[in-house]
């Protein structure tokens, strides 16, 4: 047998794109989401929100909806004053000031953005509750707003929140390096002012709850990333006995980020069920969801990028100025820094600075949105190497390769004292230039020029931190969250040989199902059919922080495949018991444990799990009958998933219309696990990456209307907008867990921004256009082009 | 989302239909393919107390070839017409460009001509065309002209107890035709939009051009200056470019933000030498 039959044999469905064992249910609409569940003697609940953006609550008069014969109850933040706390916020930076106003399920006095919270109407049926809500009135005084963050700093601005006497939240750095010897040392300073604007998570299914109190404990159905987060803070608000709540996220219809949160609406909707005896349900609509669940981005930055005449880098200086809307949620002042940790990106830079000022607007929250600080950390370093690249008058490619960190020099520490764990970025980049055929695209520039088409080819090379974790270092005494971030995994063979692992992870949509079971399979030499993947449900057994931060497979498959082990370790000792063989010589192959060299002579997972559990009395001496094992897995180091992109685009010079005409990605997340969930992967995080720099903008007028508050509006790209992805990797392990792998879920969103707008700027180029911010739609393009010509 | 608490009928015919729009009141509306008037009730920024129901009205669905025009029965859905390019010409491209298919599956000429919004495309294709509507009320049926339907914002000369029948749309043999639809994503409706057709001489000059303008005002417009600078000229590159400047003349367009007055007027700019030259079969 060869070596590679050997390995297949061994592993035989890591590395194979298996279809993914959730879509059946998924496709065929038999999945269960949060809006398919109901009790019986449920309510339903609709929420009155505030118009104003800011405003006093005068009063609230409930009697006209409370005289409706189908609304049961209605009520205030003042009926909730047996709340423990506020919503939670979990990010307490060792050293720093972090102002943190209180932020209610229910407005308490006042409003602070439009969907602020009023009061919540029960009834039996969910319109009537919605019409109950328009028969809340509520009289409104309004006050100043401030709507922009780069002038809500100045004496005069308008207060969110005049108690606090500053619209700043919090400062917050971090460097490595000297950075002024840094600027000292270079011969071009590149400085930009870089926006990342307001976008929405906008998963296709909204938020929705179900709760149900009773006999003294709370059942909670949510569609959330986070479920024992959620448990944890409604047992610390509410006054329950976190072992008398269960959270169970339901089939989640995509999160994004949006649903890495502790919401109002979980909180209330419990709150209502206890106070009022019955389930209460709340489904968000649309508008609620483009109005109320927290944002993402909305930065701005001053970016200064210096290097040496040769384009050797000397430093990297942002300054950025974050939207906080008008309350911090669960992470919302931490996402910012979160970019501030890989600021040198791919280069090695010798000084790094980055420094954070925040800043209250009566606007909604912002918080993790689907690469949370990384994507804006990315979009200033690769949109600036381009403009150095033309500053410097050298080829982007060149400056690039030029300055990134050698392959060879893994782990890297960077200036900042982060340590990358491995890396290939000449690897990535050498396959991306093969696959995009260059000459051809410069080929048909002049043609398509002479039609009044613009061509460009924008790239993006970036990695990114994630496998959120480790506790040391993102954990109260270091980066300041005030949680550990590790995972833990159950690994129960059942007795007839099955196998069923909980993780304490919450897939909804990533397709973990399928690559968490690939990985046991082969451990256990089972088919991945066998496998059930149980997750998202506090009452199943596995405890865990929830899935977000591209974390599920660095840390929670990693769980996984550790408890995995220690169950193979276990039937290692059966079988060597029972053919008499040492354990060493145990090997799983060809789905048997079997004596090495004798592979007639094994016994199947499911012979192993019969003694364990139907005849322990075979199993060695003192042993513990089953066939189960828990792990709990805290990594290391962050991993650092790379790659590199990119986008080509032909731009209508006559209208600024931007056409997305190739996108090619090579991603590097270590050894596949299933390169056809790595595609989806990629290819959704593109989507939403060409999203942000085309399309989507969340927008408030001056007033503190939210303008974008419907899909007509807030133009997410559908298929027709968006080119066929040309995606293909490179594999290099990683040190830092077993199974070597990298998270991929961001990696798309992370990278993609600049490769887009780089194409843009580079298309426009002969007509002299130099720079611009995202998001480029038509007229905004257009009018560059105009104001270039002149 | 979930509209407020309505009344629904389905009548078997159009006298039935009237009466239904008379008993419901002021804030009974007609439901025909519903794809404007739900979202607006699923929103409620539309509440009526009444849904009358066309779908079992006989004698509204069918396109015929009648006295040089197309007869359209209203309730013929935007899927039905897309298809028919080499019989309906400019109104089957307009029609295969709005919105999705799901949407044209579902909605209705009459439907829209009714709604009267400004950013459709088939107010301007009416207009464009010189068609009219057939439009019947308690006092029998009357023909309504294109020029004379569309009043303002979402408002149209239709009495409110007038059911839209029929749709003529001039068949237009032997001239040529465009439509371009300027749009951020493909089921958006139109930033600007322009239908042009045209009519040469035995000599290659012009004889007549329309062009119709969607989404430049509060109603569907005709670029007159446009126009009347093509006509005599031959159909040139040069001539639909000088002609196409013009498109803008008298504008008013309503901003949004998507786009400025400024950029609309350039659009209909742009896209009116587009539409000239896919009529003049340049493109």
């Amino acid at each position: 047998m060869t070596a590679i039959d050997d390995r297949a044999a061994a592993a035989p469905h890591r590395g194979q794109s298996l279809r993914r064992k959730e879509d059946p249910r998924l496709i065929t609409g038999r999945a269960s989401y949060t809006d398919d569940l109901n009790i019986t003697g449920q309510l339903h609940a609709a929420i009155v929100r505030s118009p104003e953006a800011h405003a006093k609550i005068v009063s609230i008069d409930t009697s006209a909806a409370l005289e409706r014969d189908d609304v049961v109850a209605v009520y205030t933040g003042e009926d909730m004053a047996d709340l423990l706390g506020p919503l939670p916020m979990a990010w307490v930076p060792p050293g720093v000031d972090v102002q943190n106003p209180p932020h209610w399920p229910l407005a308490r006095g006042t409003v602070k953005h439009v969907g602020d919270p009023v009061a919540i109407v029960l009834s039996e049926d969910r319109g009537a509750a919605i019409d109950g809500a328009e028969d809340v009135f509520v009289e409104y005084e309004p006050l100043p707003v401030c709507m922009d963050i780069e002038t809500a700093l100045e004496d005069g601005a308008a207060l969110t929140h005049p108690e606090i006497g500053t619209n700043k939240c919090h400062e917050w750095s971090l460097g490595g390096g000297d950075i002024e010897a840094g600027f000292a040392a270079a011969d071009v300073i590149v400085e930009r002012r870089v926006v990342n604007h307001r976008v929405s998570g906008a998963p296709i299914e909204p938020r929705g709850v179900l709760a149900d109190y009773r006999a003294g404990a709370l059942t909670l159905h949510t569609s959330t990333q986070v479920p024992h987060f959620v448990r944890l803070f409604a047992a610390l608000i509410l006054g329950i006995n976190e072992e008398k709540i269960r959270v169970i996220a339901p089939e989640v219809g995509g999160g994004f980020g949006a649903k890495l949160q502790v919401t109002g609406e979980e909180m209330l909707c419990s709150w209502a069920s206890r106070k009022s005896g019955r389930p209460v349900k709340w489904i968000e609509t649309r508008s609620e969801h483009m109005a109320v669940c927290h944002h993402g981005r909305d930065q701005v930055a001053t970016v200064r990028l210096g290097a040496t005449k040769d384009g050797r880098l000397t430093a990297i200086h942002s300054k950025i100025l974050a939207d906080m809307g008008a309350y911090l949620m669960l992470l919302t002042p931490a996402v910012p820094s979160l970019g501030a940790f890989v600021m040198s990106g791919v280069y090695d830079i010798p000084a790094v600075q980055t420094d954070i000022t925040t800043v209250f607007t009566n606007k909604c929250a912002t918080d993790a949105i689907r690469g949370a600080g990384r994507p804006e950390a990315t979009h200033m370093i690769e949109v600036c190497m381009d403009q150095l690249a033309d500053e410097l008058g050298m080829d982007r490619l060149e400056l690039r390769r030029k300055n990134f960190i050698p392959k060879d020099d893994f782990p890297h520490e960077t200036a900042l004292g982060i340590v990358y764990d491995s890396g290939n970025y000449e690897g990535a980049l050498d396959l991306l230039m093969e696959k995009l055929d260059l000459p051809a695209l410069e080929a048909e520039k002049a043609e398509l020029a002479a039609k009044g088409i613009r061509r460009g080819i924008g790239y993006s090379t970036y990695t990114e931190i994630c496998g959120l974790a480790p506790s040391r270092i993102t954990g109260p005494e270091g980066f300041g969250l005030q949680t550990g971030l590790w995972e833990s995994a159950i690994v129960r063979v059942t007795v007839t040989g099955n196998v069923v692992v909980y993780t304490g992870t919450s897939p909804h949509g990533q397709g973990h199902e399928t690559t968490m079971a690939q990985i046991v399979a082969d451990k256990l030499g089972v088919d991945p059919a066998q496998v059930e993947i149980m997750h998202g449900d506090t009452g199943t057994g596995a405890m865990g922080l929830g899935t977000y931060g591209s974390r599920t497979t660095a840390v929670g498959t990693e769980a996984v495949a550790r408890a995995a082990d220690k169950v193979v370790e276990k039937a290692r000792s059966i079988v060597s018991h029972l053919l008499e063989a040492a354990p060493e010589d145990i090997e799983v192959h060809d789905g048997k444990f079997s004596v090495k060299g004798s592979p007639d002579k094994g016994l199947a997972l499911a012979e192993v799990s019969g003694v364990a559990h139907v005849q322990p009395e075979k199993m060695p001496q003192g042993m513990e009958p089953g066939l189960e094992e828990t792990s709990f897995y805290d990594p290391e180091n962050f991993v650092f998933p790379f790659g590199a992109h990119a986008c080509i685009v032909d731009v209508e010079e006559d209208t600024g219309k931007v056409k997305v005409v190739r996108y090619v990605a090579i991603d590097d997340c270590g050894p596949a696990i299933n390169p056809m969930v790595i595609d989806g992967q990629v290819h959704g995080g593109i989507a939403q990456a060409i999203g942000q720099a085309l399309y989507e903008h969340v927008m408030y007028d001056d007033t503190g209307q939210l303008v974008t508050g419907t899909f007509v509006d807030y133009a997410l790209p559908t298929a027709a907008e968006l080119p066929s992805f040309e995606t293909d990797r490179t594999e290099t392990p990683s040190p830092v867990n077993s199974l070597g792998v990298k998270g991929i879920g961001e990696a798309g969103t992370i990278a993609a921004t600049p490769a887009v707008v780089n194409a843009v700027i580079d298309a426009l180029k002969p007509l002299g256009v130099t720079y611009m911010n995202m998001p480029l739609g038509p007229e905004a393009v257009w009018t560059a082009i105009q104001e270039a010509g002149q | 989302m979930i509209p407020a608490a309505f009344d629904y009928t389905v009548p078997g015919s159009l006298d039935e239909a009237i009466d239904a729009l008379r008993d419901g009141g002021e804030d009974a509306k007609l439901l025909a393919g519903g794809h404007s008037l739900v979202p607006l009730m699923k929103l409620r920024l539309a509440a009526p107390t009444l849904l009358v129901d066309l779908r079992r009205v006989p004698g509204l669905h069918g396109i015929e070839r009648q006295n040089g025009s197309w007869r359209i029965g209203a309730m013929t859905r935007h899927a039905e017409l897309q298809d028919r390019h080499d019989d309906l010409g400019v109104v089957a491209h307009a029609a295969a460009g709005i919105a999705d298919q799901q949407v044209r599956n579902r909605g209705t000429i009459g439907g829209s001509l009714a709604h009267g919004d400004s950013a459709s495309d088939l107010p301007t294709i009416l207009l464009t065309l010189e068609g009219t509507v057939t439009a019947m009320g308690p006092d029998g049926a009357r023909e309504i002209a294109a020029a004379d339907l569309f009043q303002d914002y979402l408002t149209t000369s239709l009495d409110p107890l007038e059911i839209i029948t029929e749709v003529r749309m001039p068949a237009m043999d032997g001239w040529g035709h465009g439509y371009q639809k300027f749009t951020r994503r493909a089921e958006d409706w139109a930033m600007v939009g322009v239908a042009a057709v045209v009519r040469k001489n035995d000599d290659g000059t012009v004889a007549e051009a329309r062009i119709g303008l969607t989404n430049m005002g509060s109603t569907p417009l005709r670029a007159t200056a446009a126009e009347e600078a093509l006509v005599g000229q031959p159909l040139t590159a040069e001539a639909i470019a000088a002609a196409a400047g013009h498109a803008a003349d008298g504008t008013n367009p309503p901003a949004d933000r998507n786009a400025s007055e400024d950029y609309k007027r350039h659009l209909a700019c742009v896209l009116t030498g587009r539409a000239l030259r896919e009529a003049a079969g340049l493109a």
